[in-house]
């Protein structure tokens, strides 16, 4: 029933929402009330007609509290869908971040020559700074960001995961 | 299409009507102005003036659980809100169906601190079912609809929505109630056929069966309790209750094993700990009723049968989960039963109720009386036994020792007659509660079981009792004692009763005569029937003041963070205190 029920594992969860006023404050709270963590959260529009939004969260803890995150997200009111991507099937999960670096001489031409590695694009550029835009999971953002620590970096804003199943199979 | 136009608190007051609403229960204001105008106006709904806006939620709550309907609030914006909240969170903690309208300064004045201003949907957010802000009129009549639906569909619970002054002055269409209630919102009734037949397969090969059954039963409605005694009597298992449960199954029943938890039974709890299959109907494994978890009935295969899914594997594992609502799953259970022609382990069940009668033969509920000090237990058993007679008799409580002692020994047949705070545990519910229930009965004898302390909590409510004429009795066992604090502190902090002394309580015999009720007062033993005895002939409210046994403590007790084997019998037994990690416990 419970094999390991201390293994805390990460699990990606997409929950389709009513975009109305104060929806995502009832998921927030709900996750600050029962103590439940959030890695990370992202939401936006995802169908204008029907007025959906779509929230990916990135959180963690025991397969018992998993399964509770899953069944609170799933009573509140304006919640259509709950899924866990993490556990229906592989699925593809990527997160975008912008990083700006200062520097100048060597430096600033080797953050050049890792974003390039890291297939980062230059989005604004002066003679002292880059803002680079990469794109990947979550592991590859890190990484990115870890090197541009010892190169100038100087501020990072990052969207957080988004996610979606692989296959034909839609929500 | 040009609907005739209404301005939106006309709106509001044919939405409550055509959603059946009769009673409200309110305190005006300046927001809900408008409101209160169109409710002078007319009169298809009776407003009951509460005294304070707690007590109308509560009211509403005692409203909503005697009759199955929901209960409705109506209250203003700013502190008119916020002393709902209580309330709100009580039935949200008891699955009580409550729509409280909560009147709002203008929309344009919203996050401007102004006057009797409070973020109502944000304040209420964690503590109701759902809740709403209405900023534009034309989504009022759809959105009180809606909160009618959500508030008493799936697992009921209480709904805020938030009135803007200008949108109840404002012009706009009304709409009908919809057949669907909700665009999307849409709680699972019937539970998974294979499931149900794994349970019921299950049940008839299980030789330690114990059916627990909780507030979920009497939630689903009187069906539910008819189709459970039917189960249980096809299946001859015992079956125990939890506290918001008592009355799903008759008390009087043999079968019965009664209350399980912190104060309940020692044949149920052991039942529980024993069985080697539990039947969970309706009930959530709640902390007062598991005690400690990982000691919690070891060696059972569980079922559970809740509508809400969140419930299922929250605080213990369960084999065999049935989400659904209680009345629909009873009915395939009994009808898979009959299908598959299962049979009890007979040899194997009679082994089971010998034992239980050994458990039963501890008597754990008895106490010893004297001539000289009333005990709160006898008190609350003259009191049954002096409204046998009576065709239809409400208990509400307030909380503490009084609470658990009237869960013990008044005995409830039927559902929906037993109104107690179960999981806030809200001192000053019951009187409030009691009143509720008597504007939707006015011919039922209704009583509040009370303690002196939580009496005092709403005892302005005595006005709206006198303004009603409403004949409520207050029952009060007055021990001049928080004595469920007190109880712990001598379990746990040596006897230091910090702060649990009533110091400078009123005459309540006066008191009552200063709200225009009747005031009595026992003081010995051999008074005690002939103050019963008055209050049931009184036609008008009362207040029994009961003076009980100052020290006695209420048990058998399940110390916090024991097991269910591990029961504390008071004065009858050999006990020993709780443990250093109960402590910490509540």
């Amino acid at each position: 029933m419970n094999p390991q029920p201390e293994q805390i594992n990460e699990h990606t969860i997409s929950v389709l929402v009513d975009n109305e006023a104060g929806v995502l404050a009832r998921v927030v709270g709900l996750f600050s009330g029962r103590g439940y963590n959030i890695e990370s959260l992202t939401v936006a529009e995802v169908d204008p007609e029907n007025a959906l939004s779509r929230i990916t969260i990135l959180t963690s803890g025991t397969p018992m509290i998993i399964e509770q995150i899953k069944a609170q997200l799933g009573r509140l009111v304006p919640v259509h869908k709950v899924n866990d991507l993490t556990l229906e099937g592989p699925h593809v999960a990527r997160e975008l971040a912008m990083v700006k670096v200062v520097g100048s001489g060597e430096k600033r031409v080797e953050s050049l020559r890792i974003a390039d590695i890291f297939r980062a694009r230059a989005v604004d550029s002066t003679n002292k700074s880059f803002v680079f835009e990469i794109v990947g999971d979550t592991g590859k953002v890190n990484a990115f960001i870890k090197l541009m620590e010892k190169l100038g970096l100087t501020e990072v804003s990052r969207t957080g995961v988004v996610a979606i199943a692989r296959g034909t199979k839609g929500i | 299409m040009a609907s005739k136009q209404l301005n939106g608190s006309q709106i509001v007051l044919k939405a409550l009507v055509d959603q059946g609403v009769e009673d409200v229960f309110g305190y005006p204001g300046g927001a809900v102005l408008p409101l209160y105008d169109e409710i002078f106006k007319q009169n298809q709904l009776r407003h009951i003036l509460v005294r304070q806006e707690g007590g109308a939620v509560h009211a509403a709550e005692g409203y909503a659980r005697s009759t199955g309907k929901v209960g409705v609030v109506l209250v203003t914006s700013g502190p008119g809100a916020t002393n709902a909240v209580t309330g709100l969170t009580d039935a949200l903690m008891d699955s009580v169906p409550i729509v409280c309208l909560t009147g709002q300064v203008p929309t344009h004045l919203i996050g401007n601190d102004a006057f009797q201003e409070a973020d109502t949907t944000g304040i209420t957010r964690p503590c109701t079912k759902h809740n709403y802000l209405v900023k534009d009129i034309n989504d009022l009549a759809r959105v009180v609809h809606e909160a009618f639906h959500v508030a008493r569909s799936g697992r009921p619970g209480p709904v805020v929505i938030d009135l803007p002054k200008d949108v109840l002055m404002g012009q706009g269409p009304y709409s009908p109630p919809t057949e669907a209630g909700h665009k999307s919102y849409r709680p699972q009734l019937k539970g998974d056929a294979a499931q149900i037949r794994r349970a019921v397969g299950l049940m008839a090969s299980a030789k330690r069966p114990l059916f627990y059954c909780g507030g979920g039963v009497i939630n689903s409605g009187p069906e539910a309790s008819r189709l459970l005694k039917t189960l249980i009597k096809k299946t001859g298992y015992p079956c125990a209750l939890t506290l918001m449960g008592l009355g799903a199954y008759p008390a009087s029943d043999k079968q019965f094993l009664g209350m399980v938890g912190m104060h309940g039974t020692y044949e149920a709890n052991m039942a529980m700990h024993d069985c080697d299959l539990m039947i969970n109907i309706g009930a959530r494994f709640d902390d007062r009723v598991t005690g400690r978890l990982a000691a919690f009935s070891p060696g059972s295969k569980k079922i559970h049968v809740d509508i809400d899914p969140s419930s299922i594997n929250k605080n213990v594992s369960v084999d065999i989960p049935v989400i659904g609502d209680v009345a629909h799953v009873l009915k395939e259970m009994l009808a898979v039963w009959k299908t598959e022609r299962a049979k009890p382990d007979t040899p194997a069940l009679k082994a089971w109720w010998r034992q239980i009668g050994k458990w039963q033969k501890r008597d754990c509920l008895s106490y010893k009386t004297n001539s000289k000090v009333i005990k709160p237990q006898q008190a609350i058993q003259r009191l049954y036994e002096a409204t046998k007679g009576h065709d239809d008799v409400f208990i509400t409580t307030e909380v503490g020792q009084h609470q658990m002692w009237a869960a013990q020994f008044f005995k409830f047949d039927n559902p929906n007659h037993w109104l107690t705070s179960g999981g806030l545990g809200t001192m000053g519910y019951g009187l409030p509660a009691a009143m509720g229930v008597q504007v939707a009965h006015p011919k039922a004898l209704v009583v509040d079981i009370a303690g002196e302390a939580s009496t005092m909590m709403n005892i302005q409510e005595m006005s709206t009792i006198a303004q009603y004429r409403l004949p409520v009795k207050v029952f009060i066992l007055n021990n001049h004692y928080m004595g469920m604090v007190r109880q712990w502190q001598d379990l746990l902090h040596g006897s230091r009763y910090s702060e649990t002394y009533m110091d400078s309580l009123p005459d309540f015999v006066k008191l009552a005569e200063a709200f225009g009720a009747v005031g009595l007062r026992a003081t010995r033993p051999n008074q005690l029937d002939n103050v019963i005895k008055e209050m049931l002939a009184t036609d008008k409210a009362v207040i029994a003041d009961i003076r009980v046994d100052k020290m006695e403590n209420c048990f058998p007790m399940i110390p916090s963070g024991a097991a269910h084997n591990e029961m504390l019998f008071g004065n009858n037994g050999d006990d020993s205190l709780a443990s250093e990690e109960g402590m910490v416990l509540v």
